[in-house]
């Protein structure tokens, strides 16, 4: 009997033992009709040819494990940023399930949002009592002091008019006129979403700057874009910011609802950029995007409205952290303060003392645009070598800058740019063109058990490693952080490849 | 053993009115329903069910898709299933619910893999069956060993009119493997329960149907059962299969985790189909009993009580062989058993326990959480029907409150006001509520752990319900301070 009371096996052992074992084969054997062991074996090693690579990257309408999401899940990300913010989505509810367990299983936290539960019979006539009905249930229940409506595909199929939907269901009295109910249109057939963060924040920005006179003042906007990490880095960036002393408004904050504390009290809403501060965000001088490709609309919004806009691209390292300083500090006339040149210089300190180790390593990245340009960006300024980058959700604009990115350090030469592939590509590649390590998301972990190339978790979503996104990944400190997190998994792997004992154990140094 | 206790049937029944009170007048009306208090007499639980859900009170529940998709057919590790649309349906449900199996990934077994049409405008307005013919003909060659594809419809199939029938049956065809088109949009029905049905029909007209009723080398025994219903969360259709094997009987399929193709076609030859989760697959043993002529049966392996039960009534099925090993297996296990009840009872005896889950679990698990001596005080399901609640009338007492599709709002309130020391749920409901103060465990996903299933899974159970409810971090939410 496997199981006993004193040290009791779950599934992680208690399917190795050897009743579960002989059972499973006969299981196999007697029932499953498998194909014979050296067809799958065949097969196995041809899926790692590059006769197989050929086939795969030959695809024309198959997608297989794609890095990307849907427009939706970036705009509930992007409403769960503001104030007392509660996301409505119009159109099927499985969907809002979806999101509110995606995010979750990211960040540990409670994700809140509702759905106007749409079925047969409002795929037929609409979804406008969905709506009228939904609002007042939402407002009644959740005391939001804001509903951001954004849509589902079957709404968007069906083309329900959203702007037309909350005029009505305000008429309707379904919550007052007053009441903030700003929407965007996020179909999932289009983009990822990166697309939604972008069109649900152009949204609440409409309806709060539309109308507004905009009298130019000092302060700067922040947009970080979408981001699995943003509660170390949105804190990160205010710290920052706060030791510039400079005026700023992060817009779309999401740092504290993805982060309450565990006191007995169930926080559905906390912190988040305030109405107040998004209406006076029309009087900026300028606004600043963490992550171009996450921002596009948004940005030329910003830009229409006649503030200074510059984009970067999830400022991860050195250089990149150099360059939004500097953005930051002409813009708002404040200077660099001492504090954050040490904060450079001991990542700069850092860098040197562990160039050895990361030198000459290839490193294959994918994950959202931003966050892959910025990753190799930081490679390279480590001395270490980008092999291959892709984004599932990256576009041929996208994959031009990245050429240029590369072509611009002799650590990029031999990288290669992946717009629109998924990680099933990625495995051809690191079966025939492979790399030393692979940065990614969760996902990759099967990759790294297809192909032995060790994953490093730094992208979203991360489900099956715990706390990291509570640690920044951009500026001087978030890029310790990175650094950190690359030499442990390098090391690990070194220490792992020296330690049979009387083998392999000459290269087990204790000093590295 | 059975737990003697009662429930407070007057506070629950004021929690309720509570909890309503918050609701429009119109909703107000509609959620009354929905919620209740069952006493001693009661001829079934006193709740609506399976009816849409109202429009922004944050259900829990999700659609046909993740019904089909997620739960029935998903599992079948030898078939490559698309989820024909959008990009999200198909990333948001990978990996999640872990139904394990045996295979190599991405060649002969794809379980845990996305595969996706990744609908764009242009498939919107020019309709994907061209696209959903070719991206078939790209897994045939990437993907020769899968022994069949299913095409589990997202949302806008159903809408933009596409006819993937015809694509199947076409396919099918050219690639000499069933194609299975499955209509399980996302708006169809009102939870995941129609997507069950919808992939339950399926089986039957695209599997069964089509299926080679010779079956060459199949030598049936008196003794062959299908485990129906049990989609191997951790492993929990494997500990079932062993218990079940060590009575005598030959599990000759298992629907559907770790499961074949191979395995859904055969399920006809059995004696007997064994279902675990009645909710999302009575449909096919209906027809499997009426078409065949297989009875079935509900079991319940969780906890000792319910599996020595189960094992007896199943037993009656065959003959006198079976009804001994019954009895000596049950012995066998029985130290097993009351050792881990020894271990745990002292340290969760009399803990108040609440289940809000799918269609199954808030009657199966009651037994098990008894026979560690803890009470159920309050159970609700996402998306059962009449029979389910019929069926749970039996396993609750006198003053427990029971609430259908609850919504995050109700679900607080409950807790806030009842506090119990275990909550038994989701993913959505398990930061919040642990946030609350208030002991937590996953009993869809089952945390991450598991088996739960039979005896060997009982052990498992116990250690985590103990780990969750005795942790020491629920001494420390409050700093040493804070005011009294």
């Amino acid at each position: 009997m496997p199981q006993s009371a004193e040290k009791i096996k779950d599934h992680v052992t208690l399917f190795r033992e050897p009743e579960y074992t002989e059972m499973l084969r006969e299981k196999r054997d007697a029932f499953e009709c498998p194909h014979p062991d050296d067809t799958v074996r065949e097969i196995s090693d041809w899926t790692r040819t590059e006769d197989y690579r050929e086939k795969n990257f030959a695809r024309k309408s198959l997608v297989v494990n794609p890095a990307k999401a849907c427009q939706p899940l970036g705009a509930v990300f992007c409403a769960s940023g503001f104030e007392g913010t509660l996301s409505f989505v119009h159109g099927s509810q499985g969907c809002v399930a979806y999101y509110r367990s995606h995010l979750s299983r990211h960040f540990k936290e409670p994700a809140s949002a509702v759905s106007s539960s749409m079925t047969e019979d409002a795929a037929v006539f609409g979804g406008l009592n969905n709506m009228i009905d939904g609002l007042a249930n939402a407002r009644a229940l959740y005391q939001p002091k804001m509903i951001a409506v954004s849509t589902t595909c079957m709404a968007e199929v069906i083309g329900d008019d959203l702007h037309a939907f909350i005029t009505t269901s305000k008429e309707k009295g379904s919550v007052p006129q007053d009441f903030d109910v700003p929407f965007a249109h996020t179909p999932a057939f289009h983009g990822s979403h990166v697309n939604g963060y972008d069109n649900m924040l152009l949204g609440i920005l409409t309806h709060f700057w539309q109308d507004g006179e905009r009298t130019p003042g000092t302060a700067i906007n922040i947009i970080p874009g979408f981001d699995g990490y943003c509660v170390g880095n949105n804190r990160e960036l205010k710290r920052v910011l706060d030791l510039m002393d400079v005026e700023y408004t992060i817009l779309s904050d999401p740092s504290d609802v993805y982060d309450t504390p565990s006191d007995g009290d169930f926080r559905m809403y906390d912190g988040g950029t305030t109405i107040a501060d998004t209406k006076a965000a029309l009087d900026a001088k300028a606004t600043l995007s963490m992550q171009e490709f996450c921002t596009k609309k948004v940005m030329a919004f910003a830009k229409e409205k006649e503030h200074e806009t510059a984009s970067f691209h999830y400022p991860m390292g050195v250089e990149a952290t150099d360059e939004v300083l500097m953005a930051v500090s002409e813009l708002a006339g404040k200077p660099i303060p001492d504090a954050l040149v040490r904060e450079r210089g001991r990542l700069v300190d850092a860098l040197a003392d562990s160039m050895s180790i990361v030198h000459g390593k290839s490193f294959a990245v994918f994950g959202d645009p931003d966050f892959v340009y910025g990753m190799c960006r930081f490679l390279m300024e480590m001395g270490a070598e980008p092999r291959h980058a892709l984004a599932t959700n990256g576009t041929k604009p996208w994959a031009k800058k990245m050429t240029a990115l590369l072509d611009s350090s002799p650590y990029g030469r031999d990288c290669e740019v992946w717009p629109g592939c998924d990680l099933w590509h990625m495995r051809s590649l690191l079966n025939t063109t492979p790399a030393d390590f692979l940065i990614g998301s969760s996902y990759g972990k099967y990759l790294e058990r297809d192909t032995g190339v060790p994953l490093i978790r730094l992208a979203f979503p991360i489900f099956d490693r715990h706390h990291h996104h509570r640690f920044p990944t951009w500026g001087y400190q978030g890029g310790l952080h990175v650094l950190v997190r690359i030499l442990d998994t390098i090391l690990d792997r070194l220490d792992d490849d020296t330690s049979e004992a009387g083998v392999t154990d000459i290269s087990f140094d204790l000093t590295r | 053993m059975s737990l003697d206790y009662r429930n407070d049937r007057a506070f629950h029944e004021q929690v309720i009115e509570e909890v309503l009170s918050a609701y429009p007048e119109k909703a107000r009306k509609k959620r009354g329903k929905h919620l209740n208090v069952v006493g001693e007499g009661d001829s079934d639980c006193g709740v609506k069910s399976n009816i849409k859900s109202l429009p922004g009170v944050m259900t829990v529940r999700g659609c046909a898709y993740a019904g089909s998709k997620g739960v029935v057919w998903g599992p079948i590790k030898d078939m490559v299933h698309i989820s024909h649309g959008p990009v999200g349906c198909g990333q948001y449900s990978w990996s999640q619910r872990r139904n394990y199996y045996v295979g190599e990934t991405g060649v002969n077994a794809f379980g845990t893999m996305q595969f996706t049409s990744d609908f764009q405008e242009r498939d919107i307005v020019f309709g994907g069956d061209k696209k959903l013919r070719e991206l078939i003909d790209e897994i045939g060659t990437l993907f020769p060993l899968a022994k069949g594809i299913t095409v589990q419809s997202e949302c806008p199939v159903g809408l933009i009119g596409d006819d993937i029938e015809a694509v199947a049956k076409d396919k099918a065809t050219d690639l000499g493997r069933p194609v299975v088109p499955v209509r399980c949009e996302g708006f169809r029905g009102v939870s995941q329960s129609l997507g069950h049905h919808i992939a339950n029909d399926t089986i039957r007209d695209w599997v069964f149907d089509r299926a080679d009723p010779e079956d060459k080398g199949f030598e049936p025994s008196p003794y062959d059962v299908v485990v129906i219903g049990d989609y191997n969360i951790g492993g929990d259709c494997w500990s079932s299969r062993k218990l079940l094997e060590e009575v005598g009987l030959r599990v000759i399929a298992q629907w559907t985790g770790d499961t074949t193709l191979a395995e859904l076609e055969r399920a006809p030859k059995a004696k007997l189909n064994l279902i675990h989760c009645y909710r999302s697959m009575n449909y096919i043993s209906r027809h499997m009993e009426e078409k065949y002529g297989t009875p079935w049966f509900e079991f319940n392996f969780f906890g000792p009580s319910r599996i020595e039960r189960s094992l007896r009534a199943i037993a009656e099925f065959f003959d006198d062989t079976i009804k001994e090993n019954v009895e000596k297996v049950i012995a066998r296990y029985r130290p097993l058993a009351d050792a881990v009840i020894e271990k745990y009872r002292p340290r969760l005896e009399g803990k108040k326990v609440m289940l809000y889950v799918g269609g199954l679990r808030p009657r199966h698990m009651v037994s098990a959480y008894e026979d560690l001596g803890m009470e159920i005080v309050a159970a609700g399901y996402e998306f059962a029907h009449k029979d389910d609640y019929q069926r749970t009338l039996s396993h609750v007492k006198d003053g427990t409150l029971v609430f259908d599709d609850v919504t995050a709002y109700e679900m607080e309130k409950f807790i806030e006001r009842i506090r119990p020391d275990l909550v038994g749920s989701g993913i959505k409901e398990k930061y919040p509520i642990q946030k609350m103060g208030v002991p937590f465990r996953q009993v869809h996903s089952w945390d991450y752990s598991g088996p739960y299933h039979a005896y060997d899974g009982f052990a498992v159970f116990a250690r985590d319900m103990d780990m969750a409810i005795n942790n020491p971090v629920w001494g420390k939410f409050e700093a040493p301070w804070a005011e009294a």
